[in-house]
């Protein structure tokens, strides 16, 4: 009789996981509606678009030192099949040691301190599809070993699985012209996607300094672009990722209403000359403005990049903005800003406004503006994509 | 009462037993005595509800948990997890006070899984829009006022000490604040805020206290009016725990990466 046995055997390895597990969950659901300014450079690509997507986090924990968090996210498009897609952004197993922390499974980590861009930030895979700030990631599988000291946190990240990028497809705005073609991706490593990637990190804060020191050893998260031709004769753009080491510093100081902000990295390639990046600048908060409740916030932040026009958009640019939040019961907050080409002069204007409606519904307002962005410009394709959405989540 | 008694001794003495006190000596020993009968509970948690009524009398929810340590010579720690409303789940909020220089705050956005250190320099600004500035929700530190003795009154059959106090930390909304301090218990159970321009801009009640472990007391409900737009907010708070063994570790930046 193996059955019973299989099943007694299987109840005795279920049993103290699922004795008394502790549920709960929260999550969210939105539509939002996307207004396009002009008509697309190409007429493959499409005007406005409708969306809708839900993206619910399951929480269960076993006991004081075992937890396991699943968070899986989907999306539909009306116009761009790339951008109806699903993702499981967290499926991690959160175990609590004596003086150590251990999550395996499929994750998300934020590194950084800036506010225009992210150079540091770079476990994670970018969901370029969801929003071209480049905010949206895919979870990414790792095991994460966290070791919290007197002298700092200690992060050390294995990571057997490469994400690529997802990029919008060929009815999709926001894209490359030509189109990215993923199918005919290539890695510099012979072990392709399963390449084994190492990361490490030392963070830690004195007074009013919070830095972190960080090392990342594999698959560039960003690809290259090779013009190749496509199964149907189309010339497209095949994405390359190489294999590279990267050293990371970042930096926040808070002095009075002042927040100073700092990141650099240095990219070291097996195939290609090696580059300096960093942003840097700060956030002043004038305090009780508005009838004594609101906070005015004033940020700059300039923008370096050692590589020419072709390694990307933000080699010498400064990034200017300014973040208001009501302070009212509901949580009004608006955030706009200009990153500005000093070199060529290419702009992009960006605006975020969100406001609560009740308890559980939010909507946002949503508006980017590219202009005089000149042909040899990495933005020269997105320069007809203007763009206002509007949206409505619903919180859970 | 003996460390008081023998102070107001060795100051009287000079001078006679008659003259006792200058108003501001007898405020901070009153502000000194409230300290020091609130000392040793080591840490506590409570659950809190906040209901924001705007003028027109329509009101809104949040429930956060909160978890505190107390740090011996200096401000406390403590640790807010928001779970109302929806949109702002999960995230937490640390702090790390200090008695006249500035506290070390982070914030937690779950959704970016990012922590944020973020700028204590605003104290006069409204904590989660609600009529309660973070400044009067802060772990308050004899040291973080001068004080002045006004007199006695009784309410509802009790006898009160009226005291002044004057912020001495940078940026406080707030010229002065006139405190009633219940003589045998030695709590709070009324405060004015007077703001910049010296006019009475927020009432706070404290309504219900219960003694914790036959020492602490800590009231049910605060009920803040602001005077000036109408509005108010009422802190209800359940479930105090006392002495659970937590300690600095629990209140460390890294802890809020796995808080839930």
């Amino acid at each position: 009789m193996i059955v019973p046995k299989v099943i007694s055997l299987l109840a005795l390895l279920v049993y103290p996981i699922t004795a008394f597990p502790e549920f709960s969950y929260r999550g969210n659901a939105g539509l939002e509606l996307k207004y396009f300014t002009a008509d697309p450079i190409v007429a493959d690509q499409t005007g406005n678009t409708i969306s809708a997507s839900i993206e619910p986090e399951f929480y269960w924990s076993f006991n004081d030192a075992d937890s396991l968090a699943f968070t899986p996210f989907l999306r539909a498009d009306s116009a761009d099949d790339s951008r109806s897609h699903g993702d499981i952004r967290e499926l991690l197993w959160l175990h609590v040691g004596e003086g150590w922390e251990l999550r395996s499974g499929i994750g998300k980590v934020f590194w950084g301190v800036t506010e225009s861009i992210h150079l540091v930030d770079i476990v994670n895979q970018t969901d370029l599809v969801e929003n071209l700030d480049q905010e949206d990631k895919l979870g990414q599988p790792m095991f994460w070993l966290s070791v919290p000291k007197d002298w700092g946190t200690l992060d050390l990240f294995a990571l057997p699985y490469f994400r690529e990028r997802t990029f919008p497809g060929i009815e999709g705005r926001f894209r490359t012209i030509p189109v990215v073609d993923k199918s005919l991706t290539t890695y510099e490593s012979v072990d392709e996607e399963s390449h084994l990637d190492w990361a490490m990190r030392w963070s830690h804060y004195v007074g009013s300094l919070d830095f972190g020191i960080s090392a990342f050893d594999g698959t560039s998260r960003d690809p290259q672009f090779i013009p190749k031709m496509s199964d149907g004769g189309q010339i497209v753009l095949a994405p390359h990722y190489p294999q590279i080491r990267q050293y990371s510093v970042d930096i926040q100081s808070v002095l009075d209403a002042w927040l100073l902000k700092l990141e650099y990295i240095h990219r070291d390639f097996d195939s290609a000359d090696s580059y300096n990046a960093a942003v840097g600048g700060f956030e002043y908060t004038f305090g009780s403005i508005f009838d004594r409740r609101a906070d005015l916030g004033v940020i700059m932040e300039y923008l370096y990049d050692s590589r020419d026009e072709n390694g990307g958009p933000f080699q010498d640019d400064l990034f200017a903005g300014i973040r208001i939040a009501f302070n009212d019961i509901q949580s009004t907050e608006l955030l706009t800003g200009i990153i500005g080409d000093l070199h060529n002069g290419a702009r992009l204007f960006t605006l975020e406004a969100a406001r609560r409606l009740g308890d559980r519904w939010t909507m946002k307002l949503e508006a980017r503006a590219f202009s005089s962005i000149p042909d040899d410009d990495p933005l020269s394709s997105q320069r007809e994509d203007d763009y206002v959405q509007f949206s409505l989540e619903y919180f859970f | 009462m003996y460390k008081l008694t023998l102070l107001s001794l060795l100051i009287a003495l000079p001078f006679g037993l008659v003259q006792a006190q200058t108003p501001e000596e007898k405020g901070l020993a009153i502000a000194t005595e409230i300290d020091a009968r609130d000392q040793g509970w080591q840490d506590q948690t409570s659950n809190m509800q906040m209901i924001l009524t705007n003028r027109q009398g329509q009101s809104s929810t949040r429930k956060i948990r909160l978890s505190s340590l107390e740090v011996p010579g200096d401000g406390d720690k403590s640790i807010s997890i928001f779970d109302e409303p929806a949109d702002v789940k999960g995230t937490a909020f640390l702090s790390h006070t200090h008695a006249v220089k500035p506290d070390d705050q982070w914030l937690y956005l779950p959704a970016l899984k990012r922590v944020k250190r973020i700028s204590s320099s605003n104290k006069s600004g409204p904590f989660m829009g609600s009529e309660f500035a973070y400044e009067d929700i802060a772990s308050q530190e004899v040291a973080k006022y001068t004080y002045k003795y006004l007199g006695e009154e009784e309410i509802d059959g009790r006898k009160m000490f009226i005291n002044e106090l004057y912020p001495q930390y940078k940026k406080s909304g707030y010229t002065r604040q006139v405190a009633w301090v219940d003589q045998e218990r030695y709590v709070l159970l009324k405060v004015e805020f007077y703001d910049r321009k010296n006019t009475l801009l927020k009432t706070l009640n404290f309504v219900d206290y219960n003694q914790y472990l036959d020492k602490y007391w800590r009231p049910d409900e605060m009920h803040m009016v602001n005077h000036q737009t109408g509005k108010s907010s009422k802190l209800i708070w359940s479930d105090y725990t006392f002495q659970n063994g937590l300690s600095d570790s629990d209140f460390e930046r890294s802890i809020l990466q796995r808080l839930r």
